[in-house]
């Protein structure tokens, strides 16, 4: 017996061969992904290639979609907590605040200011780390090894302190109707000031190693320069758009929470390559150091946790609710009819969004250059999926 | 009794049997470092399980290559898809005849030891070449192009500047070379002309594919490039003849540039073997170091800076040497 | 003439590179070397629930098997159910067998730590504080069937070596 599977002489599915009836003569198709070293996790892309050169790309999805939308029909609204962190695993309690938060706006419930302050703070420690995971795999993504190492000794000590307070590393549920899980102690406090102090000089080094290094500067720059229309068109928001030029961040946009109390700036560039969207990441960090100094300078006493009913049943209605996160504008629609489960869940992820504009940057560059534009959209696959 | 006309080639025999275990052990030596320093860099201890500080480690690895299934694509050619590996690994043993390691240790004293070298690792890119191509895969084959595009583009400042080491000493033979140059640092060619010695270095990056010009095999856009399809000791002979051209070009350069096994107080192959590692250093340092360059980047700093800078330096090597006489 | 700087500024920007590379090759390493070595803050780790025994007696749980973490969980790992006394004779009204009666106590306390999310609904719903984090992070088994944690069992295991 031949082992030799015999294949259809089209062994490719239907994605390929939509995609390959618009191709060109003397062109190669070639499936990058769902299993790719650079599509971080389970992303495809289909690319028509002449050369090395890219005619045309498609991304793919839909390989690790979980049905969080759906599972949020399901349970109560106490029970769909813990799904929230696992959306997006790099920012976890943003997504924790934007359904917190719309599930506080639906029914009314009040949180105390300590609590509001916390969130600030814990939102912002988890934005660095989401940050730090970003720089390191975009590096890799464009061939070098060291940094990650690097970002991930810095977020061990953010992991750290996080553990303090949500007793987990990665997939936190943190936050609660009304208040969130625990209350900060002085440990927490100190170590985030040693790590302020620290991290400081380390984004000193980065920028030695990385930002002004020669090769990165010619990987980055002028590529993937994504306009402000096409950035507005696909619904772009965070990094992606600041690094176009549009200083929208929902933290300022649609002030929550503590925000307008806090002094802080909205790092934008106007170049809109893939060097700008870089540079914005990293001015982040350095602005978010800053709202967590503030934050621990005024962080008043008190509860954590505000009044919540037993059984919690919002009213008949729909809300709203979006929070900045590491990736852009993240929001939750949630429609209630009053009874224990929602009605309707509806999650947008800033990902999906940032996504679809790479088929309209990756024409005619480099595969080099589509590795490194889809690096900087910073895409995180579960969040897009869902 | 031996013919004495054959101490020749019985010396070769025995030199391409002790080279065989020289880069054998290389190669594990090197695996050793690469992993060791690339841990320390990025402040880990690297291997440390397998024997005292990870020493068994790449003996370890070695066993786990041998041992894994050869597969062989259904789709690819098979004759060329394992011919390849072979072509890549049987010519560098070649090309370590030549070099002397030592006063009285060498394989083949040749008067065009230069040239024999450089001939010769010319053909692994033709392996590169046949293993992307026979093994029938997307991936393989781009990495193929560019490995060929890469090799031609990089043999041209890497002869230009052998050539003008060559014009400086007068000479293609490298036991010669050496001995030219004292044990001082002072008398080295590489010394004595940094520039040469500064293109040479970039040049055998990009001609043994390390990083930051890794390009054929680079992992984040080809997948493995074009050794996606190889598994066992069908991608461990390719990686064995990286490890082990590098070591040539680095044995080549440490000759041409660095004074070869001369060194100050004692000459000996000790001397040879240190200029040697201490080249292999930066190389495996600049790895752990630089993001990777991008296609055309890497053929426009060949065609825009180094081959006009080599051929400006050999037309200025000649004018010199024509001025001192 | 600005390319030729750009390149030399280009080229020194790599030598700062490895300068840095090279000072972190020669600087202490900051790895845990976990087999020999443990994590600092393990205490601050959420591992698995467990049950808190009462004060005058460490191998019985505070738990009142009212049911309200089972309920709550948002992935069904918990499994309760209130110990059953065998039905009292003596109790026995109109000739029909008395009702085994259930008891304030658990019987069957099972968790699969499998499903769980850790997020911690049980522990803030109960009405005793009956459970609580352990702190069981190094907790690896072989089968699935091993993730199923009889909670009770634990509890009176963490009694008798006297905690
Ligand atoms: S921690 Fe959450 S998932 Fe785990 S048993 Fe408790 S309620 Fe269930
Ligand atoms: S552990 Fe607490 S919530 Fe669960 S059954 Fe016992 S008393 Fe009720």
């Amino acid at each position: 017996m031949t082992m030799s599977p015999q294949l259809s002489s089209d062994p490719s599915d239907f994605y390929s061969q939509s995609f390959s009836k618009g191709a060109r003569e003397n062109t190669l198709i070639l499936n990058m992904g769902p299993q790719h070293p650079s599509t971080h996790g389970v992303l495809r892309v289909i690319v028509e290639l002449d050369g090395e050169y890219i005619v045309r790309a498609e991304p793919v999805l839909g390989y690790i979609h979980r049905m969080h939308e759906f599972m949020g029909q399901k349970k109560t609204y106490t029970q769909y907590l813990p799904n929230m962190g696992r959306v997006d695993y790099l920012h976890a309690t943003a997504w924790n605040w934007a359904y917190v938060g719309a599930v506080e706006q639906l029914a009314g419930i009040e949180v105390p200011e300590r609590a509001e302050y916390i969130r600030v703070l814990t939102c912002e420690i988890n934005r660095i780390c989401s940050h730090l995971v970003w720089w390191g795999a975009y590096l890799l993504d464009l061939g070098a090894f060291t940094p990650i190492l690097y970002a991930f000794e810095d977020r061990e000590f953010l992991l750290d302190i996080l553990q303090r307070v949500t007793g987990s590393r990665l997939t936190y549920c943190y936050f609660r109707f009304g208040g969130v899980y625990a209350d900060v102690d002085d440990k927490f406090i100190d170590d985030t000031r040693t790590f302020i102090q620290r991290f400081r000089k380390r984004l000193k080094m980065y920028e030695a190693l990385v930002t002004k290094n020669f090769i990165l500067r010619k990987r980055c720059e002028d590529i993937g320069v994504l306009s402000v229309q096409t950035a507005r068109k696909y619904g772009c928001t965070g990094p992606v758009i600041r690094g176009s030029g549009v200083p929208y961040d929902v933290r300022r946009a649609v002030p929550y929470s503590v925000y307008p109390e806090l002094d802080f700036e909205i790092p934008t560039f106007s170049e809109g390559d893939a060097m700008a969207r870089y540079m914005v990441r990293l001015k982040e960090m350095e602005q978010s150091l800053r709202i967590m100094e503030q934050v621990m300078d005024r962080m008043p006493d008190g509860d954590i946790q505000g009044k919540t009913p037993k059984t919690l049943k919002p009213p008949k209605g729909e809300t709203y609710f979006a929070v900045e996160g590491a990736r852009g504008k993240i929001g939750v629609h949630l429609v209630s009819d009053g009874s224990a489960t929602p009605y309707r869940v509806k999650l947008r992820a800033p990902g999906y969004s940032n996504l679809s504009c790479f088929a309209e940057l990756s024409k005619g560059t480099l595969i080099a250059d589509a590795v490194s534009i889809l690096g900087s959209l910073d895409l995180v696959i579960p969040e897009i999926d869902r | 009794m031996i013919n004495p006309e054959y101490y020749p080639l019985v010396r070769m025999v025995i030199f391409l049997v002790a080279m065989m275990a020289f880069v054998g052990l290389n190669a594990l030596v090197l695996v050793y470092a690469e992993r060791k320093i690339a841990g320390h860099v990025q402040r880990r201890p690297g291997p440390f399980h397998v024997g005292w500080h990870g020493l068994l480690q790449p003996l370890a690895d070695a066993g786990k290559l041998m041992a894994k299934q050869l597969l062989t694509p259904w789709s690819s050619d098979k004759l060329l898809f394992w011919a390849a590996p072979l072509l890549s690994f049987l010519p560098v043993i070649l090309l370590f005849l030549p070099i002397p390691f030592g006063e009285t240790l060498y394989g083949l004293n040749v008067n065009l030891g230069v040239v024999l070298i450089l001939a010769f690792s010319g053909l692994n890119v033709l392996a590169l070449c046949l293993a992307g191509w026979a093994s029938n895969n997307k991936y393989g084959l781009l990495g193929a192009a560019r490995a060929v595009a890469q090799s031609v583009a990089y043999e041209i400042p890497l002869l230009i500047s052998v050539l003008t080491v060559a014009l400086m000493s007068g000479s293609l033979d490298l036991h010669a070379i050496t001995v030219q140059q004292g044990a001082w640092p002072w008398q080295w060619y590489g010394v004595l002309n940094p520039l040469a010695f500064f293109i040479y270095f970039i040049s055998i990056l990009g001609e043994t594919n390390r990083a930051p010009f890794d390009l054929p095999e680079g992992e984040s856009e080809l997948t493995a490039g074009f050794h996606t399809e190889y598994s066992g000791m069908g991608f461990g002979m390719f990686f064995l003849s990286e490890y082990a051209n590098m070591v040539v070009v680095c044995c080549v350069a440490s000759i041409l540039f660095l004074g070869g096994y001369q060194g100050p107080i004692e000459s000996g192959w000790w001397w040879f073997l240190l200029k040697v590692y201490a080249l292999l250093f930066i190389i495996i340092w600049m790895r752990w170091t630089f993001p990777r360059v991008r296609f055309d980047q890497l053929l426009n700093i060949n065609w825009r800076w180094l081959t006009p800078l080599a051929l400006l330096n050999l037309v200025g090597t000649v004018i010199v040497l024509r001025l001192a006489g | 003439m600005t390319s030729i700087k750009n390149a030399l500024a280009g080229l020194w920007s790599l030598v700062v590179g490895m300068g840095i590379t090279g000072k972190y090759f020669t600087a202490p390493l900051v790895t845990v070397f976990y087999p020999r070595q443990e994590a600092e803050n393990i205490e601050t780790y959420r591992g698995h629930v467990e049950l808190v025994g009462k004060e005058d007696e460490a191998g019985v749980p505070l738990c009142i098997a009212c049911g309200q973490c089972a309920r709550q969980c948002p992935s069904q790992c918990i499994t309760v159910s209130a110990k059953v006394a065998p039905a009292d004779p003596a109790e026995s009204k109109d000739g029909k067998p008395a009702k085994p009666k259930r008891l304030k106590t658990p019987g069957v306390f099972q968790l699969d730590y499998n499903l769980c999310s850790l997020c911690g609904q049980c522990v803030q719903v109960c009405p005793v504080d009956s459970l609580r984090y352990s702190n069981n992070v190094y907790f690896a088994v072989f089968t699935r069937q091993e993730t199923n944690i009889d909670l009770l069992e634990r509890l009176e295991r963490q009694a008798k070596e006297g905690k």
